[in-house]
């Protein structure tokens, strides 16, 4: 019998992009379903009524929601070209890590792409305290995974295109050469890797997407 | 001397859910606690310096942090024969867990400690409705069977065994009704059948640490309990 395996995403969510790169790095055959953010299919909010969100993987019907989760699915499905490392310490840090990429790298950047004075030094401030942490992580090794990509580069992904945008559009410096050496040559090797490099968004509509999302975060805080 | 160590305080829900854990596969271990009255320790701020928090598990003083991330660990490393499995094999089952489980952090347990913050009526309302909303879908999780992983108790259980004995202290302090037996008779029902598990049991704080520890914190910043 056939597999099917479908991925329910939008054109630029980082988010679903992990389940992309997942699904492509292990050759595995799927159907796209584009979602539109602003008008979500009765379909994904069946297979997702908790969130309502991308992305979902269904897989012979079975609805998987959450991207580190599908990761993980993914991983324990379809055994060729692991993705998280057979030991346990070594997993459990590739978790920790990419747990701390979403809340408190994700988080602090996003924070101070959308803020102003005060609030946005403080933010940047913070972003640099994280990236330290996985800069230091990276010593040593030119993937997360270390010879090969693996399941926290997956997750940290979304920094080599997002923070590119959000440099040019707001002008900060989040990621830089200087005090990052080792994130910074990691994101050149991980954009440019095969596979990887195939399905970035497009930088353009990501920009006027972002400058969008921009001033509607700054309009609502100035309503407040 | 315990190979196996945890950093842990006294009252909080994250380390206990590793003492399940560990005991449910036999291991031997010895707990190091923090005195928060004298700041957090060297060591804790030398093995979690990411985010400076309990628990740690200290593996023959290798360090793991984040309760969640520990539970794995422990079942991965330790599994196999006789020994106790947290997680279930399949792997969609698996995955069905561990969303489980971070809804329940997520939602549930934080949504729970926000309306037991809230001091405006109108927003302590909210809040509990939001709660009441995510507790909904951990009861229809429970509906027809007597623990969340099955028969016998697995991850999920461990992830929500806080809702037994912490909940009903931050429902008093907080002056509100989450758990309502009528309206959530299987959770209800699970709660009570979870906490006689003997090892479940032996691991819960006394009460009235827990109700000092809980309305302390309430009072000096809306932080994790």
């Amino acid at each position: 019998m056939a597999e099917e395996v479908k991925l329910f995403r939008t054109w630029s969510s980082p988010f679903a992009l992990r389940v992309v790169w997942a699904l492509q790095l292990k050759g595995i055959q799927y159907e796209t379903v584009l979602e539109d953010v602003a008008k979500k299919s009765d379909v994904l909010r069946g297979y997702n009524p908790v969130y309502k969100k991308v992305p979902v993987l269904l897989h012979n019907g079975r609805p998987i929601s959450e991207s580190l989760i599908i990761l993980e699915y993914v991983d324990e499905t379809w055994k060729q070209h692991s993705l998280l490392p057979q030991d346990p310490h070594a997993r459990a840090m590739a978790r920790f890590w990419a747990k701390f990429g979403d809340d408190k790298v994700m988080q602090s950047i996003w924070t101070a792409f959308v803020s102003e004075g005060k609030e946005q030094e403080a933010a940047l401030a913070e972003a640099s305290e994280h990236l330290q942490k996985l800069e230091e992580e990276l010593r040593g090794k030119k993937f997360f995974g270390g010879d090969n990509i693996g399941y926290l580069d997956i997750a940290l992904g979304w920094l080599a295109n997002l923070v590119r945008v959000f440099e040019e559009i707001s002008g900060l410096r989040v990621l830089d050469g200087e005090r990052f050496p080792l994130l910074f040559a990691w994101l050149k090797e991980f954009s440019d890797a095969p596979v990887i490099r195939d399905c970035w968004p497009s930088h353009d509509k990501l920009i006027t997407k972002f400058i969008a999302l921009r001033q509607l975060h700054g309009a609502q805080s100035s309503s407040t | 001397m315990a190979k196996l160590k945890i950093i842990v305080s006294a009252t909080s829900l994250f380390c206990v859910r590793i003492e399940w854990a560990l005991k449910l596969k036999g291991l031997e271990y010895e707990l190091i606690f923090e005195d928060w009255s004298k700041g957090k320790s060297e060591l804790l701020l030398k093995s979690n310096p990411a985010h400076k928090k309990i628990p740690v598990l200290l593996d023959d003083g290798v360090a793991i942090a984040e309760s969640k991330v520990i539970l794995e660990y422990i079942d991965e490393k330790w599994k196999g024969g006789d020994l106790y499995p947290l997680l279930p094999q399949d792997p969609c089952e698996r995955a069905q867990a561990r969303f489980w489980a971070q809804f329940a952090d997520d939602k549930c347990l934080f949504g729970t400690w926000g309306a037991c913050c809230a001091e405006d009526a109108l927003e302590k309302e909210k809040a509990v409705e939001a709660a009441l909303e995510s507790f909904t879908y951990l009861e229809k999780q429970i509906e027809g069977k007597k623990f969340f992983a099955g028969d016998k108790i697995g991850y999920l259980d461990l992830v929500v065994g806080w809702i037994p004995h912490w909940l009903g202290i931050l429902e008093e302090i907080g002056g509100m009704k989450i758990l309502d037996a009528e309206r959530f008779p299987s959770l209800h029902e699970w709660a009570q059948n979870f906490v006689e598990i003997p090892l479940i049991k032996e691991c819960l704080p006394p009460r009235d640490k827990l109700v000092n520890r809980l309305s302390l914190v309430r009072s000096s910043a809306p932080n994790k309990p």
